[in-house]
């Protein structure tokens, strides 16, 4: 039997609203116990005095590039980046080569991941084939196959009659739709946030109303079907307001939010640095101050990182040209630490929207730090300053608009199945 | 300025666009020589790295710097190709290597010249990016005015046409406001940018009150490939509504002055008979682009001022 013992940290269980100093103890892959005073013979001790222990954490969307791009990323380099960033589930997006449409796709991204990864790894199918938003997929077989959402991400399902048809079969599965909400019409050929930024730079612009008039639709689409509907990315302060009425109205909506559209507002892309280009666009101070409103207020459901890894030659081109998304797993707690740092957010209330509401969004063991809860589980330093280096991060690429910046709060160890997969200053340690 | 780049009017300060100015007025002399040429520049070579086609453009800078006795080295690049063979940037680094003394670079995606400076040792001139600046044609345009009217400051500019997908325009904006004119912008609520304040002036949609009491009235390109582009419903409405003709002229101030960056569109932008007649000054302005981009060219790559050669 292996045994850990987190010693002397700041335990945040969002399962049960617990927040107290004290010890943790893990057998094997179960936690055993959190009290305070606990002894354990031969246990391998994690100093934890000043820094928090939460349920590892869940990010429901991700790029791995596996299978077909691995040269910008793969199960395994996405797994280390993830157990480095504090997470210790993660979802992956269907825009792989092949498409994620197939069975044995799904079964593929899930042998290697076993293999490959130090972090869980679940793979979301495609909704429609080839993403072509025409036929929808074998949901069953996919969901038979360890698929544990649906979606079309990165492309938008336009015509509203599929949308429908891929929300109502997604019943028969109990799974949720996940949407990248952007009208392609409206949306035209605009790269960054339509306002004054377009207009200075003379970039085309990407309204907001591109996402929300899809947000709408999709949401009376659940109305309609009574499926489960969750709004990738949510980067408008309107986009917010649908999400909170749709609640209000009962219906089966979730959200979530990137760390970057918490964060950075289109000034950023000032310098035409293509590290700043991600879809949807960043947005203005009001949308941040309103989508940070919405993550604590919960009616965005949790934060995901959209990690997107592109190599550096792909996005060393023209604005116009470059491939949308950034990097976020290693960066993640240490931008969304802010929110705690200005007093928005408690660290409970945090942990939470990292780990403990996005499980349950897609039913995920995990988000709990309860007795025979499985033991992933992160250690957080708040306090630590650290400056974030792509190049030496675990990511195979390097495009993040906070490369040399300087963040605040650190992961300080993760452990998946009760291993310590990470820890900071040894680095990954499993696989 | 010399090692400096110039890649736009918005982050250019006035005393910056004086010296630009008053060093192309002293230019201008030379072009009108017998023998066009100086040697200021010689063993300098400059490089006209452009991405997209532009006749004019290129011309003018090539012409400039053979006038100051430079290499100039035409360096075209079809972008299509180039997105998928070679970086951007591994372009530029390529020409880097061979050691330019300046880079002029023209593409059709705002931000360009700005990576590629980012990337260059040799400084960058921008001459012309996406939507974004054109800031030697808003320079030319500014000498223009300039020695047409004797001063800018509380002049009234109005701009008319596709501001949204013009860098013309956001060049002269920032270019003239920062020289104390008031500029207006014109044009179908389609071609105007979301948010045109930023740019420190005002929109209207009528053109008859955006060319009220205005000292030059600048008319611009109506792109080729926005003709079919859902923008705007027929050149001939276009031309009705928004088209200058010596009627509509009227509207502005008796000795109001009238360009056109080129090439014009006859009877869309402008009418047939002010395209080539006062108060329209376009050839003016080509003629000063030479001049100008012979005083950048000299005080971003060379060192002293050109000497006779008599």
């Amino acid at each position: 039997m292996s045994r850990v013992l987190i010693r002397g940290g700041r335990v945040l269980d969002p399962s049960v609203d617990y927040d107290a100093v004290a010890d943790l103890l893990i057998e094997d892959e179960r936690v055993v116990e959190v009290g305070v005073g606990l002894e354990a013979e031969n246990a391998e001790i994690i100093e934890a005095k000043g820094k928090w222990v939460a349920p590892g954490f869940v990010d429901l969307h991700v790029h791995l590039r596996e299978p077909g791009q691995e040269y910008k990323e793969d199960l395994a380099s996405g797994g280390r980046a993830a157990v480095a960033g504090g997470f210790t589930s993660v979802c992956c997006m269907a825009n792989t080569d092949p498409v994620n449409d197939d069975p044995a796709v799904t079964q593929y991204i899930l042998d290697r991941a076993a293999k490959d990864s130090p972090a869980r790894i679940f793979p979301i199918a495609a909704a429609t084939r080839r993403l072509a938003g025409e036929l929808m997929t074998e949901m069953a077989a996919l969901k038979e196959a360890g698929a544990v959402a649906f979606s079309d991400d990165g492309k938008t399902i336009m015509d509203a009659w599929v949308m429908r048809n891929v929300l109502e079969y997604s019943k028969l599965v109990d799974a949720a739709v996940v949407i990248h909400a952007e009208d392609c019409g409206l949306r035209a050929d605009g790269v960054v946030n339509e306002g004054r930024m377009s207009t200075r730079l003379g970039l085309p612009g990407n309204p907001v109303e591109a996402e929300e008039i899809h947000i709408a639709r999709d949401i009376r689409l659940a109305r309609l079907t009574g499926a489960r509907l969750h709004v990738g990315h949510v980067s408008s302060g309107g986009s917010v307001e649908l999400i909170r009425q749709a609640k209000e109205d009962g219906l089966s909506v979730t959200a979530e939010v990137t760390p970057h559209h918490l964060a950075l507002t289109d000034a950023i892309t000032e310098g035409f640095d293509t590290s700043t280009k991600m879809a949807p666009p960043l947005r203005t101070e009001s949308d941040v101050e309103r989508l940070r409103a919405g993550l604590v207020e919960g009616v965005i459901d949790c934060v995901a990182t959209d990690h997107a890894p592109h190599a550096v030659y792909e996005k060393d081109v023209e604005y116009t040209a470059a491939p949308c998304g950034v990097l976020g797993l290693e960066t993640a707690f240490g931008v969304v630490n802010d929110m705690v740092q200005c007093g928005e957010i408690s660290p409970l209330e945090l942990m939470r929207r990292m780990s403990t509401a996005p499980a349950q969004i897609f039913d995920l063991e995990g988000g709990s730090l309860q007795s025979g809860a499985v033991a992933d589980i992160v250690v957080l330093d708040p306090e630590e300053s650290w400056v974030y280096d792509p190049a030496e991060g675990f990511s195979k690429s390097r495009n993040s608009p906070w490369a040399g910046e300087r963040l605040k709060g650190q992961v300080s160890a993760t452990l998946v199945d009760g291993r310590i997969v990470y820890q900071a200053g040894r680095g990954v340690l499993a696989r | 300025m010399i090692g400096q780049d110039l890649l736009g009017i918005e982050s250019l300060d006035r005393e910056r666009i004086e010296l630009i100015l008053e060093t192309a007025e002293k230019m201008q002399e030379i072009g009108t020589r017998d023998v066009k040429k100086v040697p200021t520049l010689r063993g300098r070579t400059v490089v006209n790295l452009f991405f997209e086609p532009s006749t004019r453009t290129q011309t003018s800078f090539e012409i400039a710097g053979k006038r100051l006795a430079a290499d100039v080295v035409n360096f075209s690049v079809s972008s299509s190709s180039l997105s998928k063979a070679e970086s951007l940037l591994d372009t530029a680094k390529t020409l880097d290597a061979m050691d330019p003394d300046a880079v002029i670079v023209r593409h059709k995606v705002a931000g360009v010249p700005q990576r590629i400076a980012d990337v260059l040792d040799a400084p960058v001139i921008n001459a012309g990016d996406g939507a974004h600046e054109h800031p030697t044609q808003a320079l030319l345009d500014m000498l223009t005015v300039y020695q047409e009217k004797g001063r800018i400051e509380g002049l009234s500019v109005a701009i008319i046409g596709d501001i949204a997908h013009s860098r013309v325009a956001r060049s002269n904006i920032y270019g003239f406001t920062r020289l104390g004119a008031e500029v207006r912008v014109a044009g179908p609520p389609t071609m105007l940018p979301p948010q045109v304040d930023v740019l420190g002036v005002k929109a209207y949609t009528s053109l008859r009150e955006a060319l009220d009491g205005v000292d030059v009235v600048m008319a611009l390109r109506i792109q080729n490939e926005r003709l079919g582009g859902g923008i705007f419903p027929s050149v001939r409405e276009y031309s009705s509504t928004f088209g200058l003709d010596r009627a509509k002229l009227r509207f502005a101030r008796p000795d109001a002055i009238v360009m056109h960056p080129g090439p014009v569109n006859r009877g869309v932008e402008l009418s047939h008979d002010l395209a080539d007649h006062r108060p329209s000054v376009i050839l003016d302005q080509v003629r000063n682009g030479v001049a100008l981009r012979m005083a950048l060219l000299y005080l971003i790559a060379g060192r002293d001022f050109p000497q006779d050669q008599e």
